[in-house]
């Protein structure tokens, strides 16, 4: 009976055969660890933002008159509409942090190398838009740091000559941020870019399983065809799409064996995950930030206006430059960077685990500059932590100039033929 | 590299202070699970505060059933200008009015206790002190020429800065003790103290008044991803003893 059902959509829409390419006969390779969680945990807390924004969006009310008091009423009034919330609070800063370290992942082990460039580049996308899906959710709480945090950002906008005033016009689509500013910001967070968002993780699924996972040795699981002897190859059956060019060797199906370890650590991520929603909502003033709780008022200027964390290493570089514009360009030089990441490397070895020294140390110290550079985005600037922040700013950026110098001729260790275990 | 790792250990403690309030703040000991405690800060607000500092995103009912005051009761003693009971705690200050007589209407109070924190509340509460310069003769020392008068002068009395003659370096110096009541209150300063905390403990009730049931449900849900994570973990064993 559930065969014949199987068959009879099989014959209609490739079911099986899509769940064989992509999880029963995909082959993943056996070595991956702890770094590689986080992929997966992205579409957990994706699929989490999805669900519970679209139970916000029954009660909340989409205007500078209703909007603090809507949100106000699902927490007090909808039954766990204060559960709804936090897990939409909470997940917006656990996605930065999943992301974050799924990024630093790539980096730790050459994900971003031929032949995975376009991987990356749906990834570093997929970051743009989630950081205008977060800036604009933001602002639709309407508390005084919606406010003021949207104002401040929107007004860097303002420093592209010529065309930067009526630029933050057309974004406002007011003088100043008003109802209209937060009624297009409701559109674009609910459906644009949640739209946006979905369709490039797609692509970058697609792209992952066109080109096959890289792995923490950065050594290709996918070898010529005809050149590893019969009994080296895995047990497992993969799926022709993979094994008609090449011999595959070192994998294991996604289903079930990554599975089910993934089922492990969404566990513990989940612990974390839930004591923060649970325990400490607002995460000591870092996901929900106090003056948020004071609703929106355009006469009154918090004394400190800072992002939330996640903008924080990115806001930290804009401030150290006195000035506006090149300040400006420099924070999205950092971000363009990252994406170029696949060409300033011109390095051959994948991993970390086998580059020199003056790799890691270059990593590590790219590493602390975004952590430190986070740090003081929180802070009110003053003359010491400015110069910090120059300091740091120099250094994020010379771990690129410094890549792309050294990587050409760099010492590397060996790369063994095969993944070690 | 060292000098630089140095400069970062002195500096990053110099950023954390900086960011701090200019007046010591004394600990609020807020204990949601004492509603006798809450109750009392209700029937404070509803007497003292409400004239002038809504409530406006909470309603009646809810407070009662979460403080365990039975709705007649509580309609009884702390409903006092004719709401239903489900009806939001406002009140009815025009707020063009009050930031004529105030300088800027005074806030709504639901989430104070998140924006101020409660020490910084419960600190506030027992800091007025006499100034014949501010319009309403009293001002505060934690929130510096605030627009409120001191309400609750008749409980605590009207206390003034003090100063106490000592000596330093060799000189007979004035220095600044704290503020001390006149005595006229009805209240003795630990009993305002507690009052002042009752308040407080209101407050942070008002802010957060899910916050008991969150953490009751906090439990059950750890209970569950604990067997969740375990049986996941058994089965992972399991499915990769094959691999071995």
């Amino acid at each position: 009976m559930a065969n014949k059902f199987v068959e009879w959509i099989d014959a209609r829409i490739p079911m099986t055969k899509t769940w064989n390419i992509h999880l029963a006969q995909y082959p993943a390779p056996k070595n991956f660890n702890f770094w590689y969680l986080f992929g997966v945990l992205a579409m957990l807390v994706l699929v989490n933002q999805i669900l519970t924004g679209v139970w916000l969006t029954m009660n909340y009310v989409p205007s500078s008159e209703g909007a603090f008091a809507s949100v106000e009423y699902i927490m007090r009034d909808i039954d766990y509409g204060w559960l709804l919330r936090y897990m939409h609070s909470t997940g917006a800063s656990a996605f930065f942090i999943v992301v974050y370290l799924h990024m630093f992942r790539g980096m730790l082990y050459g994900s971003y190398q031929k032949p995975r460039e376009l991987l990356w580049l749906f990834g570093m996308f997929i970051f743009l838009v989630l950081m205008a899906e977060a800036f604009m959710g933001y602002l639709l709480p309407w508390g005084q740091m919606s406010y003021w945090g949207a104002q401040v950002i929107i007004s860097l906008f303002g420093a592209i000559p010529v065309i930067g005033d009526d630029l933050t016009l057309w974004i406002r689509g007011d003088y100043v941020i008003s109802g209209a500013t937060l009624n297009r910001f409701f559109a674009l967070h609910v459906i644009a870019l949640p739209l946006v968002l979905v369709i490039l993780v797609f692509l970058h699924i697609i792209a992952l399983h066109e080109v096959g996972s890289n792995n923490p040795d950065g050594v290709p699981i996918k070898k010529p065809k005809g050149s590893v002897p019969d009994e080296e190859k895995p047990k497992f059956k993969f799926h022709e799409r993979f094994t008609k060019k090449y011999d595959i060797v070192d994998a294991i199906p996604f289903y079930p064996y990554y599975i089910v370890k993934d089922l492990v650590g969404i566990g513990i991520f989940l612990f974390l995950f839930c004591y923060v929603i649970f325990f400490m909502p607002e995460m000591g003033g870092f996901f929900l930030e106090p003056p948020n709780f004071a609703p929106a008022n355009p006469l009154k200027t918090p004394q400190h206006i800072a992002p939330v964390w996640y903008f924080t290493p990115f806001y930290a570089i804009l401030r150290a430059v006195p000035d506006k514009l090149f300040g400006v360009i420099l924070m999205f030089a950092s971000i363009v960077l990252l994406a170029l990441l696949p060409w300033l490397d011109r390095g051959r070895v994948r991993s970390i685990r086998y580059r020199s020294i003056l790799h890691k140390l270059n990593l590590a110290v790219f590493s602390v500059s975004f952590l430190v550079l986070g740090y003081l985005g929180t802070q009110p600037a003053t003359p010491t932590s400015t110069m910090f922040a120059q300091i740091f700013t120099f250094l994020y950026f010379a771990f690129f100039v410094l890549l792309f110098f050294y990587s050409k001729r760099e010492k590397t260790k060996p790369v063994p033929e095969r993944v070690t275990s | 590299m060292k000098k630089l790792l140095i400069a970062l250990v002195t500096f990053i403690p110099s950023l954390v202070f900086a960011a701090g309030p200019t007046v010591p703040l004394d600990e609020a000991k807020v204990d949601l699970h004492d509603k006798a405690s809450l109750q009392r800060g209700a029937q404070l607000f509803m007497n003292y505060c409400l004239g002038c500092h809504s409530l406006q995103y909470a309603r009646y009912n809810r407070m009662f059933e979460d403080l365990g005051i039975p709705e007649d009761v509580g309609q009884k003693n702390l409903q006092f200008t004719g709401e239903k009971e489900g009806d939001l705690i406002t009140n009815n200050m025009s707020e063009e009015k009050a930031g004529a007589w105030f300088g800027n209407p005074p806030p709504d109070l639901t989430n104070v206790a998140r924006v101020r924190g409660p020490d910084w509340i419960y600190t506030y509460l027992r800091s007025f002190y006499r100034d014949d310069s501010r319009p309403f003769g009293v001002n505060n020392s934690v929130f510096p020429n605030v627009g409120m008068p001191h309400v609750l002068q008749e409980l605590q009395g009207l206390p003034e800065k003090t100063y106490e003659e000592r000596r330093i370096d060799g000189e007979m110096k004035k220095v600044y003790v704290g503020l001390k009541t006149d005595g006229k209150g009805r209240l003795t300063e630990s009993e305002y103290d507690q009052a002042m905390l009752d308040l407080t403990s209101f407050l942070v009730y008002m802010g957060e008044p899910m916050k008991l049931e969150q953490r009751r449900m906090g439990w059950f849900v750890f209970g569950f991803l604990l067997v969740f994570t375990i049986l996941a973990w058994l089965l992972k064993k399991e499915f990769w003893k094959d691999l071995k």
